[in-house]
């Protein structure tokens, strides 16, 4: 017993076990670190105006952030996720989508969100303590965020189900953190997905950290994407600041699960450039040279290069561009705090679709009646 | 008891081609007591559907289903069996309608076969349903005979919130009742007065409504006249029923089978004692399973609540000065 203890699980092969299986994980970027195209890219890739066109609304993203980062500091938000760094997957899978698909996310996803149309408004108003901020005007069928890790995750399963039923060409995509890849909620899900063959796609963003836990000491697993393989579903890792990377695998997968071809998962490798959240302070647990190498690899710098090099985009654009972004973030934090706050009573108005008569009394209390 | 379930879940089925089965062994097995036998058969596996064994994505998928407009009846095996489920059941099915503003909604049944008395390992006795009456945004409805299980079971499943269907399995077949099968739902949301009395409200729910009912019996040859009420939705608890009667009373029991701490007959103690205390003529007494752990098998009966424990528990409050 004692002499076995020590040896490999995999026996010699000349001896005993043939391969019962094999898997790969394949890696995919386009648009390398420092701005240079790798291999052939997309279509979309030499169309200037959609390259414009996500370059604007990551831009948008991130001075949506910085404005809601101060609005926190100055008291005028609650607790905020800053999502910098990770404009190019939210932006990139986003734009892989149709109207009609579903999209359920964790937090830290406001890039998909506003690419999805759900307004900055809307956005400061939940995270300024405020449920009707998830009463979407659209998209009307994507889930609120979700705050319970992984819990979300189910929710894309079942609604994959909804389609699949009703033989509907839409999928949903669901989007999780590196943390999220170690819960009972993901497996369960990515084995369904599996055996169902769902249209679900399942969007692993990699930051690197899940609060302080850094990706090394999350799992030993050597990538999050080969988590699929034991769901039986396709895995890839992409470069998730390449933003061509980002929409055309995502748009792959897609476009995977639409036409039939079952649920599959992208793990796109960005990094978390702020703290956790407001409430969070990095500097306890990680080391500003590891913050100052990520933005080497910052995805909009990456997407401006590109832009430049083709001609694309002049000093005189980005200004412009800024001015915009600056004068609509404005507006929505004007237009947010100038909402009232719900009443109280309206803790009940929700609970259910006709509040039951027995609870009619509590309701009164709030009421202030 | 499990035979009007059945006969219930393929009354919604066939009224309604949203509701879909969602569960383990539910599909060619039948579920493990039978509750949808034959299913599978009238309905094809797109509407009975087997998952595999994972009760937090069986939680979670309806969760998606029922907010893309399906209306699922999940069956988990057992109650003890639905904690993984928990989270789900917390933060998403009671709270999708509210945290969406009513955007989107989860209108769906969680069925779990509840309590002690037929002789299971261990797991499979449980009766938690005050876990879940704390949980807001959903209902939790027991059933306690064959004609309440069916009505009751088609207005959950037509009703466009979250409900919670927790099963006596001593009742599965301990009644033969014939069920007609109509389509009539019974209310959700209201007490039901089984018999009624003057001298003593006894309160309960679920299985032990059997043995209180009984022991109704037995006071009244003692000349005591037991008011017997059925809860039902033991949340939200329709309380104005039960005040009225102790009004009228005067004395009160709550049995039930679960353990008494913070158990749902603490609930309704409480609320006498905030609008009925000067009814009272006598202490408030919970006839409970105790504050242990559900033994196996060989000690499960000295656990539940019997006739005897609440004819003793009524008699003191009769005859309390």
């Amino acid at each position: 017993m004692a002499e076995t203890r020590g040896k490999e699980l995999n026996p010699d092969p000349s001896q005993n076990g043939k391969v019962a299986a094999e898997f790969q994980i394949r890696y995919r970027q386009y648009l390398d670190g420092t701005a240079n195209l790798v291999g052939e890219p997309p279509d979309f890739a030499r169309n200037r105006d959609t390259m414009i066109s996500l370059y604007r609304a990551m831009t948008l993203t991130r001075t949506f952030d910085s404005k809601a980062i101060a609005l926190q500091r100055t008291g005028q938000l609650g607790t905020y996720p800053s999502c910098a760094g990770q404009e190019a997957i939210g932006i990139g899978y986003a734009s892989a989508m149709t109207d009609r698909d579903v999209m359920l996310t964790t937090y830290r996803e406001q890039p998909a969100q506003i690419w999805r149309g759900v307004t900055l408004t809307e956005l400061l108003q939940f995270w300024g303590g405020d449920e009707r901020g998830c009463d979407f005007a659209v998209p009307r069928e994507d889930f609120p965020v979700a705050v319970p890790i992984a819990s979300q995750a189910p929710h894309a399963v079942g609604i994959a189900t909804a389609f699949k039923l009703r033989r509907e060409r839409r999928v949903a995509v669901c989007a999780l953190g590196d943390g999220a890849t170690s819960k009972g909620d993901f497996y369960e899900s990515v084995n369904l997905a599996g055996v169902w063959r769902l249209p679900v796609v399942f969007i692993v963003i990699n930051n690197n950290w899940a609060i302080s836990l850094p990706r090394e000491k999350q799992t030993a697993a050597k990538t999050l994407a080969q988590k699929a393989i034991a769901g039986g579903i396709p895995g890839v890792q992409i470069d998730g600041n390449d933003i061509i990377a980002a929409r055309q695998v995502t748009g792959e997968a897609i476009e995977r699960a639409r036409d039939g071809g079952g649920a599959s998962i992208v793990e796109a490798i960005t990094y978390r450039m702020g703290d956790h959240t407001t409430a969070d302070d990095a500097s306890r647990y990680r080391r500003e040279e590891l913050v100052s190498a990520a933005w080497k690899l910052d995805p909009l710098a990456r997407l401006r290069a590109y832009l430049a090099n083709r001609n694309w985009w002049t000093k005189a654009d980005e200004e412009k561009l800024i001015a915009e972004c600056r004068e609509k973030v404005d507006l929505a934090v004007k237009e947010y705090l100038a909402i009232p706050p719900p009443s109280p009573a309206s803790m009940f108005d929700h609970l259910f679709e006709t509040l039951p008569a027995a609870m009619q009394w509590q309701r009164k209390q709030f009421a202030g009646g | 008891m499990v035979g009007a379930i059945a006969m219930a879940l393929g009354r919604a089925m066939q009224d309604d081609a949203r509701v879909i089965l969602v569960g383990e062994d539910i599909g060619a097995n039948g579920g493990v007591f039978r509750a949808t036998d034959g299913l599978l058969e009238r309905f094809g596996e797109e509407r009975v559907m087997d998952t595999p064994l994972a009760e937090t994505v069986l939680a979670g998928m309806s969760v998606g289903l029922a907010a893309q407009g399906f209306r699922p009846v999940t069956e988990f095996q057992f109650m003890g069996f639905i904690y993984p489920a928990l989270d789900q059941v917390i933060n998403h099915a009671g709270r999708l309608r509210n945290r969406t503003r009513g955007r989107l909604s989860c209108p769906l049944v969680f069925r779990a076969p509840m309590g002690a008395g037929i002789h299971a390992p261990e797991h499979h006795s449980e009766s938690t349903e005050a876990l879940f009456a704390h949980i807001p945004g959903i209902r939790v409805v027991i059933p306690s005979s064959p004609a309440r299980a069916y009505g009751l079971l088609l207005s959950s499943i037509a009703d466009p919130d979250p409900v919670m269907f927790f099963e006596p399995t001593r009742l599965y077949r301990a009644q033969k009742e014939e069920v007609e099968d109509n389509g009539q739902g019974l209310p959700l949301d209201v007490c039901y007065v089984l018999r009624e009395g003057t001298d003593i409200t006894l309160v309960t729910w679920g299985a032990v409504v059997k043995e209180t009912l009984s022991a109704a019996q037995q006071l009244a040859a003692e000349g005591i006249s037991a008011e017997v009420i059925d809860v039902a939705t033991v949340s939200p608890i329709d309380f104005d029923t039960i005040l009225s009667s102790v009004e009228k009373t005067g004395r009160l029991v709550i049995i039930h089978e679960a353990p008494r701490n913070c158990g749902i007959g603490a609930e309704i103690a409480a609320r006498v004692a905030e609008r009925g205390l000067l009814f009272l003529q006598a202490p408030v007494e919970r006839v409970t399973a105790p504050d242990a752990v559900v033994p196996l098998l060989r000690l499960e009966k000295a656990y539940m609540p019997d006739e005897m424990r609440i004819m003793e528990a009524a008699r003191r409050v009769v005859n309390y000065s």
